[in-house]
This record gives structure tokens, sequence and C-alpha cells, in this order.
């Protein structure tokens, strides 16, 4: 308490370069909290990724389908839970950015199998399985096209009709929601059945393959598995893990975290420089007082804990009250990002990690005034007035 | 005023050499500087690189032509009858009695990269001999072209340099088809030396596709071609195409890439800048505190205030745009030219292209520092203004 006392005092000595301190503090803080949870949300896919669910592609890339009749040949595999697929179906609404991922998919299959991220109440299921051009939408599409049940969606799609029109008419029959926090909600999910009669080309070929297996311990045998029924066949097949399949997708763009770590590296050093070199500074100007200090008979040590001590609160000040601003801007970014970005959130761990942050960067800044502190000798440092 | 006017650079340049006298803080606040124009160019030559290589390969003279709405070349279809058709619309330039036109098949296969060691999207372009008339900064640098009806690739400098097994000689396979790359071309650092291109009547034939292609890209026969050709277009009820200049297309096709990009890296630059702005005002309230007893000599000898002040702006901005120049040099040695692929989300496909710090970037950066500088002195001058003269000489 009586430390305390002493470093609130010798802070608010000179506020104005205590408070220019605490905010280049905050703005590092600040920084670091945004950039990790922008790292964060690249990796966010992987992370949700379930652990029992293989993804099945065709050998060659994503966007080549594989024949239809290669689901009834998985799904008859001992090791296969159960077995669904999906279909890109890359259209846009108006305008061409009005760009958001759509899927062709079957309702019932493709909700079990993400039963962990996704949930649609049971009587909007039933009514959008009824209706044939019925499609389901997540939040984050509610937010941004704000769309609602019975609404009717015209897209102009990738895929041509076989009446020759490439605008697909669609009516929303549910609205999923997330049950993890991050899940991507700005999906709309149509019915493979339509689809696949309403296209010209590509009949009776489904996009990729989720599996989910019986025993998780087993997945990559199940995987093996999997790739050698298709082996040397016209479309052969890549499975793999969820988890790796969403990492792989993400480090097509770059290695974002490689990034991030080079700019918050240049952040942090920056700002450890600027307020340790004050920190350096207002130590200079007090050497004689600490030495008064001393001659009243405070310990070397407890004058070193006093610098230190400084320091660390100084640093936990700012570090604090950056995290927290963070922590505000993300939560008010992931609302509108929701469409371009999903799974912007800033989750414990960022914030433990940035906790202990400050506390190493409260130590290294207080670190060498400390042990000058330390081994301040009385009568030299009286003496350089 | 005019005595002012003398007096400012006498003040600014006493002070200027001073400098070295409180190294320590002033070298804080260049080195702080530095690191944010550093970081600013650094992030925003990521998005001139991808935006130049993107569309340097664009040509004015070239014309793509598209299923209308398709959102990428990979989205567009049409057929060979319709192909043969548009080739010959008014518009499209001869050469001899034959239109200048290349239909093209536009895939994407999976190859290794070899910085993350996993696989990505790489455009594969199928093509016939016509592609390499439409393309005239196209020169094949080593090996030779494909022989059409044959498994054999020819690949772009920049993706061979960046993904495996791309070497001349080197075989590959896609799916469970074995290819032959038998040559490498240079397409001037534009998009297509991100390519891989083989025979388009094979590729029909692995992917299934018929005899269909993708887009069409004719060469535009005078200033009016494009309008011709677009009348033409529109004239024929059964067609669904839109035709636009190669350029412009390319343009749109990096924009939405190129402004996430920015998106993200002005915030981060600006908060950085803050950062630095409070750095600087802490170095030069410093100085000029350290320099209480000579700033209060020089008004008792009868300097004005308004030198001292500017003065100590002068100071703050010079700092701040040394620092800036530092960034400036260090980003453009460690970054320009780095070369990197990322996925273009416009196309789906991989784009290999190099930072690339421009003149204009490094303007910008400058102006950033003159601004960090500002800010940073603006308070501290006042301050150095308003010294009362008499107890600011008796303090030590």
């Amino acid at each position: 308490m009586y430390y305390l006392y002493f470093i609130m005092k010798n802070l608010g000595r000179k506020k104005v370069r205590t408070t220019l301190t605490c905010l280049s503090i905050i703005i590092a803080f600040l920084l670091f909290g945004l950039l990790r949870s922008l790292g964060n949300a690249f990796d966010q896919g992987a992370n949700l990724a379930g652990e029992d669910r293989l993804v099945t592609i065709n050998k060659i890339t994503l966007i080549q389908p594989l024949p239809y009749s290669y689901l009834a040949k998985v799904q008859a595999l001992n090791s296969v839970a159960v077995a669904t697929q999906a279909n890109w179906f890359g259209g846009y609404y108006q305008e061409q950015k009005n760009q958001f991922p759509q899927f062709a998919i079957e309702a019932e299959d493709y909700f079990a199998m993400y039963d962990d991220l996704l949930s649609l109440p049971e009587d909007q299921m039933k009514a959008w399985k009824a209706n044939r051009i019925g499609v389901v939408i997540g939040k984050a599409l509610v937010d941004k096209y704000h769309w609602k049940i019975g609404d009717r969606i015209p897209l102009i799609g990738m895929f041509t009709q076989e009446n020759g029109s490439t605008t697909w008419e669609f009516e929303v029959s549910g609205i999923y929601e997330a049950k993890t926090k991050g899940a991507d909600t700005s999906t709309m999910l149509m019915h493979y059945s339509y689809f696949d009669e309403a296209r010209q080309y590509g009949k009776g070929t489904l996009g990729w393959m989720i599996i989910k297996v019986k025993d998780k311990t087993q997945s990559e045998a199940v995987a093996r598995e999997v790739d050698a029924l298709f082996a040397n066949s016209p479309a052969e097949t890549k499975t793999s893990s969820e988890k790796d399949f969403t990492k792989s997708f993400a480090k097509q763009f770059a290695d974002i975290g490689f990034i991030t770590s080079i700019i918050l590296g240049a952040v942090f050093f920056t700002m450890l420089l600027v307020s340790g070199n004050t920190m350096a500074q207002s130590f200079r100007e007090r050497i004689p007082e600490l030495a008064v200090l001393k001659t009243l008979g405070f310990s070397d040590t407890s004058v070193m804990w006093l610098v230190l001590g400084e320091a660390i609160f100084l640093s936990f000040l700012g570090g604090i009250l950056g995290l927290l601003l963070a922590e505000v801007v993300v939560v008010g970014a992931a609302e509108s990002m929701a469409t371009v970005l999903p799974g912007l959130v800033m989750n414990t761990e960022v914030l433990i990690q940035g906790l202990l942050l400050v506390l190493v960067f409260g130590v290294i800044t207080g670190a060498i005034p400390a042990i000058q502190g330390l081994r301040l000798q009385i009568v030299t440092a009286l003496r350089r007035r | 005023m005019a005595n002012n006017l003398v007096q400012i650079p006498i003040i600014s340049w006493m002070n200027i050499r001073n400098i070295p006298q409180r190294l320590g803080t002033s070298s804080v606040a260049v080195f702080g500087v530095a690191c944010v124009v550093g970081v600013f160019i650094g992030v925003l030559s990521m998005a001139s690189g991808f935006q130049r290589t993107m569309m340097k390969g664009g040509a004015d003279d070239v014309a793509i032509i598209t299923r209308s709405g398709a959102t990428s070349e990979m989205a567009s279809g049409l057929g060979y009858a319709q192909a043969q058709e548009i080739a010959n619309l008014p518009g499209v330039a001869r050469s001899g009695d034959q239109p200048i036109s290349s239909p093209e098949l536009y895939v994407v296969v999976d190859v290794t990269k070899r910085t993350t060691n996993s696989s990505a999207n790489v455009p594969m372009r199928g093509v016939l001999d016509a592609a390499f008339s439409v393309r005239k900064n196209l020169k094949i640098v080593e090996g030779r072209r494909f022989t059409p009806g044959t498994n054999e690739l020819v690949v772009g400098r920049a993706i061979q340099r960046q993904f495996a097994q791309l070497n001349v000689g080197d075989k590959i396979k896609f799916g469970s088809t074995q290819w032959t790359v038998v040559g490498a071309f240079e397409a001037e650092g534009g998009l297509a030396e991100s390519e891989i291109w083989c025979d388009a009547k094979v590729l029909q034939d692995v992917y299934r596709r018929g005899n269909s292609f993708q887009t069409i890209r004719v060469k535009l026969d005078g200033e009016n071609g494009l309008e011709k050709l677009k009348e033409g277009l529109a004239s024929n009820p059964t067609f669904n195409f839109s035709a636009e200049l190669e350029s412009n297309y390319l343009a749109a096709q990096s924009e939405p890439q190129a402004k996430f990009i920015k998106a993200i890296g002005w915030p981060i630059a600006i908060l950085m800048a803050i950062g630095a702005i409070f750095g600087a005002i802490n170095t030069m309230y410093t100085s000029v505190s350290t320099r209480t007893r000579e700033i209060a000599t020089l008004r008792a000898i009868g300097f004005g205030s308004l030198p001292v002040a500017i003065s100590t702006l002068v100071e703050s901005i010079l700092l701040s745009v040394l620092g800036g120049l530092i960034g400036a040099v260090v980003v453009y040695i460690l970054f320009n030219g780095y070369t990197v692929s990322t996925l273009n989300v416009a196309s789906f496909s991989q784009v290999v292209f190099d930072f690339a710090v421009t003149q204009d970037l490094v303007i910008q950066g400058i102006w950033f520092a003159v601004i960090i500088g500002f800010i940073g002195g603006f308070f501290p001058a006042i301050r150095a203004a308003n010294l009362p003269i008499a107890t600011a000489l008796r303090e030590i």
C-alpha cells in the first residue's frame, strides 16, 4: 500500500509525460488485440473444424466435381457414420459485388453433419423441405441484406438453367443460427434436388463430400480407405480431415500469421523503445531523490522495487485499457464484417497472451532503471547535482 | 515580422546542431516514425504490387468476352459454335482472312506451393494457337511450345518459381492424368506468368467439357472496335455475352482484394502513427525542457517567441521526416521485389506478385511522417513560446 502510494505520487508528478506514455502503451496493446484477432479469424475455420469430420474433393482440384454415385459408396463403408455432399453455387445478388457463399446441399443430412455448429428451428426445417426453391440463410446475411422468411431472392448464378437463364429464383424458408461463437452464418443453403434438376450441365455430379467417421482416432485410416475406393478411376479423390482442409485453404492466401507477427513485432519494438526511453528519462531526473530515500533508510531492494513497480503499474494501466479497447473495436467490427470475415472474435487466449505481454513489457521497460536504482551509491548520486 | 523571418532560420539551425546532445530521445522519435512509415509502406506495397501484376497483363486493344453476369473467367461458358460466330463479328481484327480470336478454357489445378508446402489453386488455361497472337507480350524463354494434342504444358515464369514440379522436363500429375512441362514463358511480369498453359482440346477431354470454352479474347480492330463488337453481340438475340477491354476486366478483378488489403493496412498505420505521435510529443517536450535555459537566454537577448516556437516545430518535423526516410529505405531494401503468391478471391486462383514500393507510396509515407512531426511538435512548441523568461533563467 505504502509503495503504491509512492508510485502514484511519482506518476502524478509529470502528468503529461505519464499520460503520453500510457497512451502509447494503450495503442500498442490495442493493436495487439486487433491483429491477433484478425490472424485468428483466418484460422477460425480450422479451430471450429470437427475432429471426426473428413472432406473429400476431386484430386485435381476443389472445383472439379465428382460423380454422384461416389456418395453411396462412401456411405456403405463400415467405418463411416454419415456422409453427405455439397456443391458450390457461386451466385450473386443484383450486383457482382454482392457475392456470398451459396451451397446446394441435402437439408437434413447437412444440418445433422454440422449439428455442433449450426441450428435451424424444426418447423422451419419442415417448411424448407416442403419448398422446392426454398433456402435457409444465416444471421450474417439477414443483417446485411435484411431478408426475412418468405422473401423471394433472385440470384445470378454461375450455372445456366436448362431454359438457358442464369437467374435462379429462391425463397427464404428459414434462418439458421450459429451454436458456437465464430461459426460462419454468411452462407445460403439450397436444395441439391432443385439445383441438380434445373442446371444445364454437370447433372449427376457433386462438389465435395463431407464424412463423419465412427471412431475419430481412425480418421486417417478412413481417409485412406475412401481414396482407395476411387483410385485409378477417372475421378480420383483426395480426402483430408476438415481441419487440414480449412488450414490448407487459408494458406492459399498467404501466411497471414507470419505477416501479422512481423507487424506486431515492429509495433512492440517501437512502443517498447518509446516508453522505455521515457521511463529511463524520468528515472534519471529523480536520481538525487532516490539517493535521499536511501539516506532515509530505504534498502537497495526496496528502491529497486519502487522503480520496477512504477514501470509495471504503468504497463498494466495502459495494457488493460488497450486490450479493453480492442475488445470493443472487435465486437463492433465483427458485426459489419460478418460476411467478409466471419469468426472475428477476441478469444480468451488472446486476452491471456496480452496480459502476459503486459507484464513482460513492464519488466523490460523498468529493468534497467530498476537495476540502476539498486546499485545507486548515495554519495555519488547526491554529488551529481 | 521581417525580424522574425531572419530569426527563424538562425534558431532552427542552432536547434538542429544541438540535436547530438539529445541523441537518445531524438533517436527514439526517429526510430518510432521509421517503424510507422515502414509498416505503412510495407503493407500497402502488397496491395500495389498485386494490382500492378494484375493490370500489367491487360492490353488496351484486346477484348475479353464472357457470359453476361459471370463474375470470373471460371464462371463463364460458351459453346464452340458460339465461339466461331463471335470471332466473325465486326470489330474483331483479322490477319489475312482469319479473325484474331482466341477461345480459351480456364480451370484450376492443385499444385504444391514451395513456401507453405501445401497445395493451392493454380490457374490452368487451355488455349489454341491464337492465344499467342492475341498476347503480344508473351515470349517462350525456355524450351518450346506444347505440341497440340499431347499432354504437354508451358508454364509462366512466376508460377514456376513459386510452385514445385514445374521445371522444364518435369512430369506432374493432376488427378490421374500425367503432364510434361516442355517450356516456360514470360509476359513482362503480367498476370499470365501466374498461369499454366496447355492445349485446349486436351483440357476439354480431361475435364469432360465436350467442345466448349469459357472465354474468348479477341484483338480489336481499331479505335472503335470494342463498340462495334458490343453492337454485334447485342444484335444477336441468342447471345448472352458481354465484352470488355482486357485491361478494364483485370483491373476489376484485382479490386476487391486490393481494397481488402488497404482496408486493413490503413487503420493499422493510423493507429501506429498515433502511437508515434505520443512518442514524438514526449521527445519534443524533453527537448524543450533541456533547452529551457537556452530558450530563455535567447528570449532575453531579444529573440521573439514565434521563431522559438517554429524552431521547435522544425526540429520535430525534421526528425520525423528523417525517420520516415529511414523507414522507406529499409522497407524498400527488404521488401521491394519480394515475391509471394496469394489466392485472388475474384478468380479463385493463385496470383504471383512482387511487393511494389512505388514512388507514390514513399511520398505518402513521407507525408505521414510530416504529419506526425507536426502534431508531435505542436504542443511542445507552444510551451517553448510561453516559457516565462525570468523563472526559466533561474532554472538549472
